[in-house]
């Protein structure tokens, strides 16, 4: 009897790769969810003498990307956040993690730039803040700068009709 | 035209895969010769299909063929032809068609090398590789086809291979790693066949363990790789991170060295074989639950692979089919096969010396299986809290090393006790004889080397130093005394060359572990032109930064002076010398000059960073250029980092010595037959 141990045991393991099939990686839960933004003092990309800190979130509902050029999942994102900004108008606010401030700023030219602006982390120390995982990472603050949403890897029109606008709109 | 081919050619193989098992099957039912015969000439069609299959792909990357999505989205026309063929396995679909191609390779390997083998066990091991080759190919072709079309609108270019993929480590370590995943097909099909033919005490450890070892030669090779690579290019100076992914490898690893042991007490003393068997299933199993787990995306990793739900039910059902079924045959037959193996007495009644080497070996595989366990919960606990709780969590250094660490201290307490103990019962009073002073020096050793040559010592420092000294003294003392046993050097046979090394190569890693643990000093500093900096005995000079121009890149290339205090004082340690202190060789000698670059490539945009790195035997200094930031600063992470070769180079001790003792093995089988 004891040599069927081993099947039982894989059999509730599949079980529970089989229902681990279900769930979605990309809803990372984040700690910060609830939380008051990290602090940072930043310049951005688009002007390098212009210096921000986290008080900008302040006063309206705010979508932060975090963003690199170098990442190709970004790229794929890319064009859906440029659709959704003409459509939309909501406070986007995006960070260049990690990145090249030249490369950074090519890549804004060459496929268009939907953010208000662009936080420059070249040491990824706002990203590390945000406990950014792998990007791109989506994050949803509210009025009082307060962390209420993350979402991990690239947005879809669905995630964006079904997740982020309802609520971005119940934030408002 | 290449591209169809190829795909057709998969197809091809499909089909003869089918008929490897099929046809065989119902020969060795129906008793056919004819049909028992074929398997062997059915899995070399097979393999020359995959392999065309393969080459041909090898081939449409060479040749830029952007019409292919796989090609279009893994590779680019400015890439060198290197990279590109390297591509090949750069993204999904390509990772399981070489997987496909290495499993063909030990097929043909094992279906010319293993003809000795009795015709019925030969052919049930050809079954059951056919039967996986079956699935996997189903899977490639039905999920994951790298040779679809993107008509009629296809890019000018292709999307280009990762930068990060474009690195020598990271070409050779794919192929390397699954060369040793895929092998433990072997030992797999081979417990199948034993448990399904039940026959009469056949030595099928002894045939199953040159295989076994050969894989697991290949395995570690392909961690140890990978470990290299994370450490030199993500430029984060770590080389093991608990990651999902990386778990998946060590498992397999893990089971992999308890099944080459216990393998040793089947094949020389008839024990354990129900365990052996388990072993042999658990080791493919893991390899599998592995690819399952990177591949369906259910766990996020810094490993970043495509998720696709299909690709996942699919491969939970040919996991559940291939490691449900063999488990239950195991249930079914383990019984019939123990009592085959001992017939004249029962499997439970045998009887093992509590002071023997079987003792020290069974302890080892039970703990190296408990500690794989561990693993395997701290991998598979974030998915099962999510699924009951609907929380997610994430399980990370602080588990791995609590539980994981406890679980192998033993394990390596009893690496040596193994080789120095007999078969048979060994007297208390004469072990602790043999082995005292061993015990004995390696604490002296443990604790006298870092008060003489570090500041600062810690319990941890000492217990991990002395686990090395005594793995090395008692390796080297078994090593000894079977000279002597054996009347000089030659008499020893390669397994016993293969043992000490791959055990000295466990006392290496250790120390390396140990070492660069808690010595390592880990600096990420703003720095200026001209300026110094002190780390451990080194001084540090940012003597100069330039831009610089590459093929396809621009960016700025550092040039760091490595310089070593002659004179060390305790007061002096955090010193930072004047220019001219600095300049005077009797007080500071050179001992490197290092280029750390960031690249920025143009036309992808992106950027790479150039890790520069001064190896030693003894300790590295690794100095990456993070950025420019304002007021001519720049942001640098310079590490010192002793003793962190070793584990690598442990590790290819390991790999060498189980590569000598599968070809001790091999010699010894054919001789006598």
């Amino acid at each position: 009897m004891r040599f069927i141990v081993p099947f039982v045991f894989f059999i509730a393991t599949a079980g529970l790769l089989w229902k681990s099939l279900k769930l979605k990686p990309a809803e990372l839960p984040s700690v910060l969810v609830g939380h008051k933004a990290p602090a940072f003092s930043l310049t951005t990309v688009e002007d390098p003498t212009r210096v921000i800190n986290e008080n900008v979130f302040k006063g309206q509902v705010t979508v932060l990307n975090i963003w690199a050029s170098w990442c190709s999942s970004c790229k794929k994102e890319h064009p859906i956040w440029v659709e959704l900004t003409k459509k939309y108008p909501f406070s986007f606010i995006s960070v260049s993690y990690h990145d090249d401030l030249k490369a950074a700023q090519q890549w804004l030219q060459k496929s268009g730039n939907p953010y208000s602006f662009t936080l420059f982390d070249p040491q990824g120390h706002l990203g590390m803040d945000y406990g950014v995982y792998g990007i791109p990472e989506t994050f949803i603050l509210d009025k009082e700068g307060i962390i209420r949403y993350r979402h991990a890897g690239p947005i879809s029109l669905q995630l964006w009709q079904q997740t982020l606008l309802p609520l971005i709109e119940s934030l408002r | 035209m290449a591209p169809e081919i190829a795909h057709f050619a998969l197809i091809l193989s499909l089909c003869l895969t089918g008929l490897q098992f099929l046809l065989p099957t119902i020969g060795i039912l129906k008793e056919k010769a004819i049909f028992i015969r074929i398997a062997s000439p059915l899995a070399l069609g097979q393999s020359f299909f995959i392999t065309l299959s393969f080459l041909l792909l090898f081939f449409t990357f060479a040749q830029d063929d952007f019409s292919v999505n796989y090609v279009a989205s893994h590779s680019n026309a400015a890439l060198p032809l290197f990279y590109k063929l390297s591509a090949l396995w750069g993204g999904h679909e390509g990772s399981l068609l070489l997987w496909a191609f290495l499993l063909s390779i030990w097929t043909i390997a094992f279906s010319f090398l293993a003809r000795h083998l009795p015709l019925l066990f030969f052919t049930r091991v050809l079954i059951v590789l056919g039967m996986i080759q079956f699935g996997f190919l189903l899977f490639l072709l039905a999920t994951s086809n790298p040779f679809l079309r993107l008509l009629p609108h296809y890019p000018i270019d292709g999307a280009d291979l990762n930068p990060l993929l474009q690195d020598f480590g990271l070409i050779i370590h794919p192929p390397l790693l699954y060369m040793g995943y895929v092998g433990f097909a072997l030992p797999f099909a081979f417990a199948i066949s034993v448990l399904w033919g039940a026959e009469k005490a056949l030595p099928w450890a002894k045939w199953m363990r040159p295989w076994v070892l050969i894989a697991f030669a290949f395995l570690t090779i392909g961690i140890a790789l990978g470990s290299w690579w994370a450490y030199y290019e993500l430029g984060w100076g770590g080389w093991w991170f608990w990651d999902p992914v990386e778990n998946a490898s060590f498992m397999p690893w893990l089971v992999s060295i308890a099944l080459i042991h216990s393998l040793m007490l089947s094949s020389k003393r008839g024990l354990f074989q129900g365990w052996t068997l388990l072993l042999s299933i658990v080791v493919f199993s893991l390899s599998l639950l592995g690819t399952f787990l990177v591949r369906s995306g259910v766990l996020s990793s810094v490993h970043a692979f495509a998720n696709d739900p299909k690709r996942g039910v699919f491969l939970l059902i040919f996991l559940s089919m291939g490691v449900g079924g063999a488990l239950l045959l195991f249930a079914w037959r383990a019984k019939a096969v123990i009592s085959e193996a001992n017939p004249t007495q029962d499997a439970d009644t045998i009887k093992v010396e509590l002071l023997s080497r079987e003792t020290a070996i069974l302890i080892a595989s039970a703990l190296l299986s408990v500690s794989t366990a561990s693993i395997l919960l701290g991998t598979l606990f974030p998915l099962a809290y999510d699924a009951f709780t609907g929380k997610k969590l994430s399980v990370g250094f602080p588990y791995f090393n609590r539980v994981f660490l406890p679980l192998i201290i033993p394990v390596l307490i009893l690496t040596p006790l193994g080789p120095l103990n007999q078969w048979g019962p060994n007297p208390l009073n004469i072990i602790i004889k043999r082995i005292y002073w061993i015990i004995l020096v390696s604490v002296l050793l443990a604790i006298g080397m870092p008060t003489v040559f570090t500041d600062h010592i810690t319990w941890q420092v000492i217990l991990g130093l002395a686990l090395g000294y005594w793995i090395i003294l008692g390796t080297l003392k078994s090593f000894i005394e079977k000279i002597q046993k054996r009347r000089g050097i030659s008499g020893l046979s390669l397994g016993a060359w293969g043992m000490t090394f791959a055990h000295l190569g466990i006392a290496v890693i250790v120390i390396g572990i140990t070492l660069v643990s808690h010595y390592q000093i880990e600096r990420d500093v703003l720095i200026k032109l001209n300026q110094n900096l002190s780390i451990a005995n080194y001084v540090i000079k940012f003597q100069d930064i330039q831009p610089i121009e590459g093929s396809n890149y621009i960016g700025y290339r550092g040039h760091f002076i490595v310089k070593r205090r002659l004179i060390s004082k305790p007061e002096e340690k955090n010193h930072l010398p004047t220019m001219q202190e600095f300049n005077d060789p009797n007080q500071y000698t050179k001992v490197a000059e290092l280029f750390p670059e960031k690249r920025i490539f143009v036309v992808q945009g992106t950027r790479m960073t150039e890790t520069a790195i001064d190896p030693g035997l003894f300790r590295d200094i690794y100095i990456s250029i993070v950025d420019q930031l304002p007021g001519e600063k720049w942001a640098a992470r310079i590490y010192y980092k002793p003793f962190v070769r070793w584990i690598w180079l442990g590790a290819l001790m390991i790999a060498f010595g189980s590569f000598l003792a599968a070809i001790g093995r091999r010699m010894r089988t054919k001789a006598m037959v």
